[in-house]
């Protein structure tokens, strides 16, 4: 595979997987989920 | 007065608002807009476009609909009285979009059924059309009712018509908490396979190599604006209705960075998965990935079956491909039923039991002509029509009303008080000027295209029937049960 294709492919994985995984560790730590 | 219902856990509420988003779509549309529009560059204007115009509107749809806690007609009423016919556009348009999206998750019933021994036989682009279609040549040319796809498409408005009379806790809430959780796990474990199938990493380098001279076109810019608008539910009604359910004090902005980056992450998942399993199918024909490539009911019903048919394993490929499209399917159906289910309980003063019914039996008798010989084909420009200008233009008007008739600095208060990330001037921003731009573009230009163009190549009486009758019909409905529903509000 590609080594540009991997890093795009990490780069939108990876910024919305680990968005979504911070913000819900927020949520968590003010015991909302 | 009925005591307005409730989220029993924000965690309910989330996957709720996820399972609206994540649609048919974010697995048949996405990785073809993105395949077309640049390969693993699209992600940067894709992203951008979350972060300017997606989880802006998504907060302030969050904000509005919690604040007001009332089904959308009445917040537009409440806002400004000359305004009431806005929600009424937005309420018909999710109404429309209900009686043919649920023919789609009937056929994923069917071929979920079908996939246990590949019922789709050596050829299943003939299967789908000729056999289980039996397609017309024209869309009026309904030739009666396919009783095998009317059944299940009432297979589906049961189940929906079961979470919607359970309500929203007992019944939206915890179908959610299963439907969702079940729909990664699929997801992830066809990937996981697909991805180690040979062949699949010359897919994933069709649908990732980027090209970022496409970052110059315009039209790539507009498609990720698209895309996300589209798959985020947002400008017809559902985030509304959904966030008046929320308790005081929710926290509207980290709820919506949560829906929309689950969101993008699974359309992204799903672009994976779709482009192994396209590599594979590529491999094993000998041609190149782009020979094969599809998307929407062609991916979905006739590409995949093709591809499952050469798979090692396709009992399991098959039945977890269609077990997900029906999860994705049957939790976007939930969403859209809601909103008129919640305008029948506060408007009209029904209790949901009945008001889920009525819905329910309205939705069956308005959508029979999905289930005929023609079915396919009406649905084709009805999807068109209604996504180019119902939801396009209900989404512009309505951003354009909040943002600039009524103001910010109210919802911006209120969701600076309950929530983790602040929001201001950049916000504002984002909402007043690159969200209703993009809006007015698309709007715009699909407006000339298919006045020049007519679409699909089908017959002008059809488009005009189906496509411009339809819209427009809506539109002056919408105005006439503006002045003459006169009823209870909460």
């Amino acid at each position: 595979m590609m080594t540009s294709a991997i890093v795009m492919m990490a780069l939108g994985l990876g910024v919305t997987w680990i968005g979504a995984g911070v913000c819900i560790v927020i949520a968590i730590k003010k015991k909302q989920l | 007065m009925q005591k307005r219902e409730q989220w029993g856990t924000r965690a309910g509420f989330i996957l709720a608002a996820i399972g609206s988003a994540i649609g048919l779509g974010n697995i048949w549309r996405f990785p073809y807009v993105a395949y077309e529009n640049g390969g693993g560059a699209f992600f940067i204007p894709y992203l951008f476009a979350m972060l300017t115009a997606g989880i802006p509107f998504l907060i302030l749809e969050f904000s509005v609909g919690s604040k007001f806690k009332t089904s959308v007609p009445n917040i537009f009423k409440t806002l400004s009285g000359r305004w009431e016919w806005l929600g009424w556009w937005q309420l018909l348009v999710s109404f429309i979009i209900s009686i043919y999206y649920v023919a789609i998750v009937g056929w994923s019933i069917s071929y979920f059924v079908l996939a246990f021994t590949q019922g789709w036989g050596a050829d299943p682009a003939n299967f789908f059309f000729k056999t289980y279609l039996q397609l017309s040549d024209t869309p009026f040319a309904f030739n009666g009712i396919r009783w095998p796809i009317l059944g299940a498409i009432l297979c589906v408005w049961f189940i929906c018509w079961v979470v919607l009379f359970s309500g929203v806790k007992k019944g939206i809430e915890s179908a959610s908490k299963v439907f969702m959780p079940l729909l990664f796990i699929m997801v992830l474990i066809i990937t996981a396979q697909a991805v180690t199938l040979e062949g699949a990493t010359e897919g994933l380098n069709w649908m990732f190599k980027p090209d970022f001279a496409a970052l110059l076109n315009f039209k790539v810019w507009v498609a990720a604006y698209g895309q996300l608008f589209f798959s985020l539910s947002l400008g017809f009604a559902i985030m509304l209705t959904y966030a008046s359910y929320l308790p005081k004090d929710s926290d509207m902005a980290n709820n919506a960075f949560i829906t929309a980056f689950c969101n993008c992450g699974f359309s992204i998942l799903c672009g994976v998965m779709v482009f192994s399993v396209l590599g594979n199918m590529a491999f094993n024909q000998g041609v190149g990935v782009d020979q094969v490539v599809s998307s929407g009911v062609g991916l979905a019903f006739v590409t995949i079956p093709t591809a499952i048919n050469s798979l090692p394993s396709p009992v399991f490929f098959g039945t977890l491909f269609f077990a997900a499209l029906l999860f994705a399917g049957l939790s976007s159906m939930v969403s859209l039923c809601e909103v008129s289910v919640s305008v029948l309980i506060d408007r009209f003063s029904i209790s949901r039991k009945r008001a889920a019914s009525i819905y329910c039996g309205i939705g069956i008798l308005c959508g029979i002509v999905f289930a005929s010989r023609s079915g396919l084909l009406v649905l084709d420009i009805v999807d068109r029509f209604i996504n180019n200008f119902g939801v396009l233009a209900g989404g512009l008007v309505e951003i354009i009303f909040l943002a600039w008739i009524c103001g910010l600095d109210g919802f911006k208060d209120k969701i600076n008080l309950t929530s983790d990330f602040k929001v201001g001037t950049l916000w504002s921003f984002c909402l007043r000027i690159i969200t209703p731009a993009i809006l007015g573009y698309m709007s715009i230009s699909n407006l000339i295209g298919d006045i020049k163009t007519p679409y699909g190549g089908y017959p002008s009486l059809a488009l005009f029937v189906f496509g411009w009758c339809l819209v427009g019909g809506i539109i002056i409905f919408s105005i006439i049960i503006n002045f003459t529903v006169q009823g209870g509000e909460k």
